[in-house]
């Protein structure tokens, strides 16, 4: 083990001593493409032919003209190839598994934007792929569960704990401490063991950088404040990383369930219920018990429900480089019609916190500020859980007789 | 740093009688502490030599599905850490084997790592297996266990280099665990050339004693063992046979391995 990536006092790399070989070459690998320049390029390259890189900055001008505050800019993530910023991670790390020579990749999903992103990869790439899903998750992202398996990935529903993206990560390790020889595990978001965090950064500062280029180019200046969901913590340290060194207040916002004080919630930053603790490899804040155990975790959207965070995160929430907020349910879905009707467009369940976030505040700006929203996912992949919250009785119908028509 | 020698020199003793000394492992509080309790006394009269008692955590990442069920019905039925400590306490006083406990990094963490070998010194065990606790991240804890003359029981695995075995081998006191292969507790293992090979790596790099563990399950195991490591470790197994015919069965269990 030697660089054992620690961000103040939060991350590290908790390993078991099986996976310690394993690590050190992950990390070499990963040390040579940084410092290969040709690397970054390929992976530019490849971004821009297979997922529309670099991804659109769109003005949303009613937005902004109903709130009447900042101008408000939308960072389209969901413009990526299978719709989240998901693949830039994946298709970076799949650029990795090359070059290690692996020939079967795994993964965690909570949302299945993750998993669907690596069974494109895998597809693409030529590897054999299995995705570890927690059952909750495989019930409430059916649609994601389906194409992974029509891109030829092996979706494994995993019952224990939880049953959610911690138990699905827990999962994905149990496979790797066995299969490490021919197997790369694709972790998802910015957490988990040394090189993690920095590797999953690293590939999604694509977003920062291009952000920050665009809105230059768009209006000359810098934005006041830029606001992503947080649910690892990997959309939101890629827009971050671009205007880290600049005056530009950098907002988190996290998962708020049934709001922060009851007890029903994802965020581990913003609420008093989290506390510094070691799991799945690292340790930062998690949602635990007196014992270290823990909790359950709540949240409308799959991909924000985990009860740990970027250690990166951690750190800058603790010497206040970072502001986190949550946003709850039903403002989620609250923001989410709104951007429907006014933009045309359809954040996912958890980038709709980020457009939540910034609702609250962006009326308080002037109109000289300038925010940007990072729209982390498209929200087709919701369509049952959206349907269900707008309680929509035609959609209601729909599933009625389809669900006939099967019965015969 | 003052090295312990107490459960070294135990296990030296007792290997003068037997050829190869039996270890074995239970999750306290599952089924319930009553059982757990049983299933100790089981097993010291049927001759295990040292017990490992798992305090459960709820992401048990080096364990599989047996030993993973267990940690999660336990923390189900209320084994708190307090309790745990307490049954550790009274198996320990009412025993005349050595225990150590085994858990993960983050309930000694939680629980504060001083406070933690304080207690452990308190109530008379005599050290732990932390197996997401490598020492590049396990300074305190070493100090904390070392000042105490308690062991800090390292792990060494078939894919660590000579030169990381040499590494951990200058942490490690009491005695080594060393995996007998990849994966998770609770899978088959073949009991090869490779393992012996990868053992007698293991010999050369620590006067330790070596114990071996993961899909150690029947006699046959544990005789391949002998001459070639000192402790073999049965896990899941006895968790397996006390799910199938109750906490009475260890004992028949552990005597049909000797
Ligand atoms: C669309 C979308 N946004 C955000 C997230 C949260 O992950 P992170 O915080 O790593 O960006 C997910 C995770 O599944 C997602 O699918």
């Amino acid at each position: 083990m030697k660089n054992r990536g620690y961000y103040g006092n939060y991350g590290g790399a908790f390993l078991p001593e099986i996976l310690v070989a394993t690590f050190d070459e992950l990390e070499d690998a990963f040390e040579n493409a940084k410092s290969d320049p040709s690397f970054w390029r390929t992976y530019e390259t490849l971004m821009a032919s297979y997922s529309c890189r670099p991804t659109p900055l769109t003005f949303a001008e009613n937005l902004t003209r109903k709130f009447g505050g900042a101008k408000i800019y939308i960072k389209r993530e969901d413009l990526n190839h299978t719709g989240a910023h998901k693949a830039n991670n994946v298709m970076g790390q799949g650029l990795l598994v090359k070059k290690m020579g692996k020939k079967r990749v795994i993964a965690e999903t909570g949302a299945g934007q993750h998993g669907v992103a690596t069974a494109t990869m895998a597809a693409k790439f030529g590897f054999e792929c299995t995705i570890y899903m927690g059952e909750v998750d495989v019930m409430r992202q059916r649609p994601n569960v389906f194409w992974m398996e029509q891109l030829g990935a092996t979706v494994v529903p995993v019952t224990d704990g939880t049953r959610i993206l911690k138990d699905a990560i827990n999962e994905a390790f149990r496979d790797w401490v066995t299969n490490m020889d021919t197997t790369h595990y694709v972790l998802g978001t910015a957490c988990g063991p040394h090189p993690f965090p920095e590797m999953v950064s690293w590939f999604q500062s694509i977003i920062g950088k291009e952000a920050r280029k665009q809105i230059l180019e768009i209006e000359g200046k810098l934005p006041s404040r830029v606001y992503a969901c947080v649910g690892g913590g990997s959309n939101a340290m890629g827009l971050f990383s671009g205007f880290r060194d600049d005056p530009v207040e950098l907002v988190g916002v996290e998962a708020g369930g049934h709001g922060v004080n009851s007890g029903m919630h994802a965020s581990r930053l913003c609420s008093k219920d989290a506390s510094p603790g070691i799991a799945q490899g690292y340790k930062t804040y998690f949602l635990q018990d007196g014992d270290g155990q823990m909790k359950e975790t709540h949240s409308i959207s799959a991909g924000l429900d985990y009860v740990g965070v970027s250690p990166i995160l951690s750190d800058m929430h603790e010497k206040g480089l970072a502001r986190f907020e949550s946003a709850t349910d039903d403002e989620v879905v609250d923001a989410l019609r709104l951007t429907m009707t006014h933009e045309g467009i359809i954040p996912a369940l958890e980038s709709a916190h980020a457009f939540a976030g910034a609702f609250r505040e962006v009326s308080s700006l002037s109109k000289d500020d300038i925010i940007i929203i990072n729209q982390s996912g498209r929200g087709d992949k919701d369509i049952f859980t959206v349907a269900d919250a707008f309680d929509d009785p035609k959609w209601k119908q729909f599933i009625i007789g389809k669900a006939k028509s099967y019965n015969g | 740093m003052a090295e312990s020698l107490k459960l070294q020199l135990y296990i030296k003793e007792r290997l003068k009688k037997r050829e190869i000394l039996l270890m074995t492992h239970i999750v306290m509080g599952y089924p319930s502490f009553d059982a757990s309790y049983e299933i100790v006394e089981q097993m010291v009269e049927a001759g295990v030599d040292l017990m490992e008692l798992q305090i459960p955590f709820s992401e048990p990442m080096a364990d599989g599905p047996v030993i993973l069920k267990a940690n999660q019905k336990a923390i189900d039925n209320g084994s708190t850490v307090e309790k745990c400590l307490e049954f550790a306490e009274k198996v320990a006083s009412d025993f005349p084997i050595p225990f150590l406990f085994m858990s993960y990094a983050n309930i000694l963490y939680r629980y504060g790592m001083e406070k933690f070998a304080a207690k452990m010194a308190e109530i008379n065990l005599q050290g732990s297996i932390v197996p997401d606790l490598p020492p590049e991240e396990g300074q305190d804890y070493i100090e904390a266990m070392k000042k105490r003359q308690l062991d800090p029981i390292y792990i060494f695995s078939p894919t660590t280099s000579d030169e990381r075995l040499g590494y951990l081998a200058s942490f490690a006191s009491g005695f080594v665990y060393c995996l007998a292969r990849k994966g998770v507790t609770g899978k088959d293992t073949s009991f090869s050339d490779d393992l012996a090979l990868y053992l007698s790596r293991c010999r050369k790099a620590t006067d330790l004693p070596l114990a071996v563990g993961f899909g150690v399950k029947e006699k046959a195991d544990v005789d391949y063992l002998k001459g070639k490591a000192d402790i073999a470790v049965i896990g899941s197994q006895t968790i397996r046979v006390v799910e199938e015919s109750g906490s009475r069965a260890a004992g028949d269990f552990i005597r049909s391995v000797l």
